[in-house]
């Protein structure tokens, strides 16, 4: 795919197509479409949004009061709000780590010649396209307190089960790994494809100026992977901070709001609490948060990918 | 790991682990209720009682009709309105036209979970609740970002003297695209299809605020309702969830190199 760039014809062509140059206004009617659709479910709620978020709408009535910035306020105040916010970026953060560390050395190891790496790839890659609320279930069998499968191996040691998912120092971070191990095939893919296109002759270069395995990582593969790692570390940052169905699946958040995410508070306050205004004003911060995250990492590793 | 069987047996560890999860799902949905015996365990006995009742509660088949008919919408207007939307984004680069790329693609990093208390409201005033038309409009505009950025950057690949000797021809713009830049669109359609595809079939974030009545449900709605209700009986639940998985799964088996491919390159290309 990087190699498209290549294919392309060379850039003076676009000048000398002086007759396409000039866009009829009519033809621009073929993205209309999607620019309405867009007026109407993304740019207007978004705007009401923010009037809803003033408000102390319960989510149902007619009625209801502006009552200025209260729900930012009390996000301040709210003890919960900051554990949750903590959560969402450990795991944003976290599993962003986690998947590009296992998938980079996924990917290292599978680009060898083995035999059975297309087997291993198969498997690897499998829970991307299963659906996350599903695998979310799927984990739960196995962490469960009564009857999980980790539990059955703990029992042959230990009289007690552990109750892993009501741990809420724990559980977060058992969402975190489920979150990677079921995403960390789209970074190994990433990183695989921006180990093909560095060319043979840099390793060999490397070889003739002495440099050992250690040496040929960190100043040949470790730079050229720099795109790769862009992409891969922005679109697990942006899944991470969004995580809702394996939360929902796994501990729905719980015990209290010990293991939400911010998307799984808000959809409690909302549809459990029916306090409408408040969660606008979360999903708010919502918006600014992982727009901020990502935006400043997208921004970080471009500029790193220019100046190695 | 210089040796060659090491890497083999390396990598089959390493598969080994990652099919743990789903040797657990299947035990689990194939064993009695009253079978106290650890989930390593495979059954002893062929039991399908989970699957045919979880079939039965969950209204499965209602939900994979559901799952069907909202996929096959939701597809044949993401393709058609976002391959002609990102025809005149690629060829005509005014400033104009510039900002609303930006535009469209600029929602890529923003989770659509964030407007999700106006949406709702919104579905609401306009009667989009528990409706096919409803679900399949938000996902529609929900995937359209990915959409056309992936057309516009295939389309900028396809030479523009194309265009050209097809007006030489005479046709007119609208009939060039259609005879000229839509048949060249194939490769990228497949991908296009892939990608928002699998995010469709596989939602849970929309469909169960928007899809709440039982006859309106989608598999992961039924299944977390499911859930909800048999807590207790890890059978039935893991039996279900084994049934909505397995539909993907098979096809994922079989055409894995498209998708690999195609879930990779909405990534790649950016």
């Amino acid at each position: 795919m990087q190699t498209s760039t290549e294919l392309r014809p060379p850039a003076p062509n676009r000048r000398r197509t002086g007759k396409l140059a000039h866009s009829p206004l009519w033809l621009n009617l073929l993205y209309v479409p999607a620019l309405a659709l867009f007026a109407v479910f993304i740019f207007y709620p978004f705007y009401k949004g923010i009037v809803i978020s003033f408000t102390n709408w319960d989510g149902f009535s007619q009625e209801y009061r502006h009552i200025g910035i209260a729900n930012y306020k009390r996000m301040f105040s709210d003890p919960d709000i900051a554990n949750v916010i903590k959560n969402t970026l450990i795991y944003g953060v976290g599993s962003t780590l986690l998947q590009n560390l296992a998938g980079l050395a996924y990917a290292l190891f599978l680009n060898q010649s083995i035999r059975t790496r297309g087997l291993a790839r198969t498997v690897i890659y499998l829970p991307v396209i299963i659906s996350p609320l599903i695998m979310g279930y799927i984990w739960y069998f196995f962490f469960q307190y009564r009857g999980g499968a980790l539990n059955d191996i703990v029992l042959l040691f230990r009289n007690e089960p552990i109750n892993l998912l009501g741990d809420p120092g724990i559980n977060v971070w058992i969402i975190t790994f489920v979150n990677t191990y079921q995403f960390l095939g789209i970074s190994m893919v990433i990183f695989l494809a921006g180990l093909q296109v560095i060319p043979k002759d840099y390793y060999e270069a490397a070889t003739i100026d002495g440099a050992n395995a250690a040496g040929k990582f960190r100043y040949v593969t470790w730079p050229m992977l720099a795109p790769s790692l862009t992409i891969s570390v922005v679109l697990n940052l942006i899944g991470g901070l969004k995580l809702f169905d394996v939360v929902t699946a796994m501990t729905n958040g719980g015990p209290g709001y010990a293991s939400a995410s911010l998307s799984s508070m808000m959809y409690q306050l909302y549809f459990g609490r029916q306090d409408a205004g408040y969660a606008a004003s979360l999903g708010n911060l919502m918006f600014v948060l992982i727009s901020m995250v990502s935006i400043t990492a997208l921004v970080f590793l471009r500029r790193r990918e220019v100046s190695p | 790991m210089r040796n060659r069987s090491g890497r083999i047996a390396l990598s089959l560890l390493i598969c080994l682990i990652h099919v743990l999860p789903f040797y657990v799902l299947l035990t689990s949905s194939f064993k009695a209720m009253d079978d106290p015996s650890s989930k390593w365990v495979m059954p002893g006995y062929f039991y399908l009682d989970n699957f045919t009742n979880a079939w039965k509660e969950a209204n499965l088949g209602r939900a994979f009709t559901n799952n069907i008919a909202i996929l096959v919408g939701a597809i044949v207007l993401i393709v058609i309105i976002g391959s002609i939307a990102a025809y005149p984004l690629a060829r005509y680069k005014t400033s104009w036209n510039k900002f609303v790329y930006a535009l469209f693609v600029s929602a890529m990093i923003v989770p659509p979970l964030t407007i999700l208390v106006p949406l709702y409201k919104f579905m609401v005033d306009i009667g989009g609740m528990n409706s096919f038309w409803g679900i399949i409009l938000l996902h529609v505009t929900f995937n359209l970002p990915v959409t056309i950025f992936l057309y516009t950057g295939f389309i900028d690949t396809i030479p523009k003297e194309l265009d050209e000797a097809a007006m030489i021809d005479g046709s007119g713009k609208l009939r060039m695209f259609y005879s000229v830049i839509l048949p060249l669109l194939k490769p990228v359609t497949a991908t296009v299809i892939i990608l928002t595809g699998v995010t469709i079939w596989n939602d849970y974030q929309f469909s169960v605020f928007f899809l709440q009545q039982p006859d309106s449900r989608t598999i992961t709605v039924a299944l977390s309702a499911f859930f909800g209700q048999y807590n207790n009986n890890i059978g039935w639940v893991a039996a279900g969830s084994l049934m909505g998985a397995v539909p993907v799964a098979g096809v994922y088996l079989f055409l894995q190199r498209y998708f690999i491919h195609g879930l990779s390159s909405g990534a790649v290309k950016g």
